[in-house]
């Protein structure tokens, strides 16, 4: 993201230091993670420690210092999910993609990471793949979900 | 489309009702769609666009109104398609079917009779009204849902919106706390504190300005009513911030919306400019004098953020991390300042509340617990959804009556209420009526309306595992109790699930579990180990099978389960062997399989796939 662009997102927000956590999410959006320069810049345009920008990105889940792989795979772990299979769904993604939940694999293709409750709890257990949801996922169906976007 | 004027009074709101209640209906037919995110997740976008395409084609556009809403709240049939004046209502629609609805009841006004709701074998419902899981129901905070168009201003006004708002604002502060108080509204968020006594300390508290927040970090998972309200009815719960912010004499509000619920907040972010354009915030609000504004907050995924302090830290732009609460955040809330925190389902009984009056509204539900309560009913359950009771209604007739009972004629175990913060209840207590104080009684707790229901196949130790690990990720690690407790429980219990249990664990667990509510700083640290404790009361026997016997009883835990094959009731078709991803299966065509323990990893897809109940689980 160019500096321009991360200062028009800071200015929509009127360089205010309690929308900080706003500001961030509008950049992980866009770019997926907050590359450092990134955050150092937010930090000196708000006039905040870079070491409050890094706490903030290591506290929230949503935000990541590392960047995403093109697909993004998120298994719902919600209550519902769980007693429905969520977790044998996950250890099959997991041995799929040889990843742990939480990381990218090495061909950047592919990111894996839980999610706590979407609140769709009729379908569960869902994954959600680029944003698609995909209801009812099983162990045995969960490697389909990843097909679909390589397909595309 | 025409900015809308700002209104002056409520004469000039009472004016524009009656305007557009006069006004001439769209089309002669009226399609219903909700497209809501569970909705969405089972394809009602594509239905949208087929019966756009359709009726275009057969030039019916101008005759036919299509309405997309937010959820009925009986998700497991989603998508449906309601026709009126026909008055049926399909379940289960996919794209494919739109061609033949058109046709069919647009055209004909016939019913297509494979699209009803089969009721038993031989009975079909056609409406909702004749849908058992709608019988037991009263829906009156959930009443637009899944009826008006949550992003149209007009059609919130049609039912009456932003009346309530207007009656208020002819009051006195203090009357309208009065009628709160009357009502016996109880916050919907958790703890079930009294909402006029929060208002009123709020209002008397010392300081300038006055903060009214909207808490819409629904974190627990298995509860989802405050997204379906956001999505469906917003301008509901924007109305009872109003109503309240005016009542608690403050000038700005917040909504802390989580990161998960993205349609939640475009809904409610329209909503916000809709209401700003139509005269209900900003300056002298309906000729009343009265300022009012509300900020968007986002959350980023942190679970803590629901509970009080921590969502205000986060509104001010810090760590979601709770403070000690010697002095309580309707006194000193956002930058010091007195704040009140409703979750999104109070907010939205406010109107109500207004509108019918106090004495209407403290006749439903219990001595205690006045009111609905929305609850979403989940889990392994034939009828998942959302739905809205009086309270005091029994649990039995929420889980079998609305619910339909267990899939696949399974036997019930155990539903958990209240999230992370709840416990799990067994079948001896499924007369017990919901209310706040019932469900406290026996060790769990409402919180927000969340009920897993959990049947024969589900291990409650792995229940108990799985909360924890929860909160364990979930833990802001401000305070050791919670930090640290949660972590070294998790270890007993992961120990338990893996066979390595010893005597003595279940006490030490309960030990643990009674310095953890004595010393977590917040509420949720100090209900975190209620999962644990309730599973241990009332099914303890499952405890013991693991540590004694090394037995899951479920077949839950990975570690003590074996996959094998019966080889009576394996036809050799190969579906197993050819899903087996570790090569532990073998066999030769249509004679009987068998798994190579050594190399098998207990994914279960075998037990999955198999059509002849097979593979066997011990």
């Amino acid at each position: 993201m160019k500096k321009a662009e991360v200062d028009k997102i800071i200015n929509s927000y009127g360089a205010d230091r309690s929308q900080v956590i706003a500001i961030m999410n509008e950049v992980q959006d866009e770019e997926r993670y907050l590359p450092e320069e990134t955050l150092k810049h937010i930090a000196q345009r708000l006039k905040l420690p870079l070491a409050q920008l890094y706490s903030i990105s290591t506290f929230y889940r949503v935000f990541s210092l590392v960047p995403k792989g093109k697909h993004q795979c998120t298994v719902c772990m919600g209550t519902a999910c769980h007693v429905r299979g969520a977790e044998r769904v996950l250890s099959e993604l997991e041995r799929v993609l040889k990843v742990k939940a939480g990381e990218t694999t090495k061909d950047k293709q592919f990111s894996l990471d839980t999610v706590n409750c979407v609140g769709a709890c009729a379908l569960g257990p869902i994954v959600i793949m680029d944003g698609e949801y995909h209801g009812q996922v099983t162990a045995a169906k969960a490697r389909n979900v990843l097909k679909k976007p390589e397909a595309k | 489309m025409n900015k809308a004027k700002a209104l002056k009074s409520a004469e000039e709101l009472k004016a524009l009702f009656q305007s557009l209640s006069s006004e001439k209906p769209v089309g002669k037919i009226r399609v219903t769609i909700p497209n809501a995110t569970c909705s969405i997740a089972r394809g009602s976008a594509g239905i949208i666009r087929r019966l756009e395409e359709v009726l275009k084609q057969k030039k019916l556009s101008s005759q036919v109104e299509i309405k997309v809403t937010g959820c009925r709240g009986f998700c497991q049939i989603e998508p449906v398609v309601v026709i009126e004046p026909l008055n049926v209502l399909y379940q289960r629609v996919s794209a494919d079917d739109v061609p033949e609805i058109v046709e069919t009841s647009l055209v004909q006004g016939q019913v297509v009779e494979r699209l009803l709701y089969p009721v038993s074998k031989e009975k079909r419902a056609r409406t909702e009204a004749e849908l058992p899981f709608y019988s037991l129901q009263k829906r009156f905070v959930t009443e637009n849902c899944g009826v008006i168009d949550p992003t149209s201003m007009k059609d919130y006004l049609l039912t009456g919106g932003y009346q309530a708002l207007a009656r208020a604002l002819k009051m006195k502060p203090e009357e309208i706390i009065n009628e709160v108080e009357k009502a016996g509204l109880r916050g919907r968020g958790g703890g079930g504190f009294n909402t006029a006594l929060k208002w009123r300390t709020c209002r008397t508290a010392p300081g300038e300005p006055k903060y009214a927040i909207i808490n819409a970090d629904e974190g627990d998972p298995g509860a989802y009513m405050d997204r379906s309200l956001l999505e469906g009815d917003p301008h509901r719960v924007l109305e009872g911030l109003i109503i309240g912010a005016y009542a608690i004499g403050s000038s700005q509000g917040f909504i802390y919306v989580r990161h998960e619920y993205p349609l939640a907040l475009r809904n409610f972010r329209t909503a916000l400019n809709q209401a700003r354009e139509y005269g209900f915030l900003g300056k002298n609000i309906l000729g009343s004098g009265f300022d009012f504004e509300v900020q968007v907050n986002q959350g980023g995924g942190a679970f803590v953020c629901g509970e009080s302090s921590a969502l205000m830290a986060s509104i001010e732009g810090k760590l979601g991390e709770p403070r000690a609460k010697y002095v309580h955040t309707v006194e000193r809330g956002i930058w010091d300042k007195p704040s009140n925190l409703n979750n999104v389902e109070t907010w939205a009984n406010v109107p109500l509340i207004i509108n019918k009056g106090a004495d209407w509204f403290a006749k439903i539900g219990t001595q205690g617990s006045k009111g609905t309560k929305i609850f979403s009913v989940v889990g392994k359950i034939n009828n998942t959804g959302l739905v809205e009771v009086p309270m005091g209604v029994t649990l039995k007739q929420i889980v079998f009556d609305i619910g339909g009972g267990i899939p696949q004629k399974k036997k019930f175990k155990a539903v958990q209420t209240g999230g992370p913060s709840g416990g799990c209840l067994p079948e001896s207590l499924l007369s017990l009526p919901v209310d706040f104080d019932r469900l406290t009684e026996v060790g769990s707790m409402m919180g927000s309306g969340g009920m897993i229901v959990m049947d024969e196949d589900t291990c409650m130790v792995d229940v108990a595992r799985y909360f924890l690990n929860f909160l364990k990720d979930e833990s802001c690690g401000k305070c050791t109790p919670c930090r640290e407790g949660i972590k070294q429980m998790l270890a007993i219990l992961n120990r338990i699930t893996e066979g390595k249990g010893q005597e003595g664990d279940v006490e030490q667990l309960e030990e643990m579990s009674g310095g953890i509510i004595d010393a977590a700083l917040c509420a949720l640290g100090g209900t975190s180990p209620n999962p644990v404790m309730s599973t241990i009361k009332y099914f303890r026997n499952e405890y013991d099978a693991h540590i004694r016997d090394h037995k899951c009883p479920a077949g839950v835990c990975k570690a003590l389960v074996t996959y094998s094959i019966d080889p009576q009731k394996c036809t050799g078709c190969g579906l197993c062997l050819r899903n087996c991803s570790t090569g532990a299966i073998k066999g030769a065509k249509k004679k009987p399989h068998r798994i190579n323990p050594k190399k098998c990893i207990k994914c279960g897809i075998c037990y999955e796939v198999c059509k002849f109940a097979a593979v066997k689980r011990s």
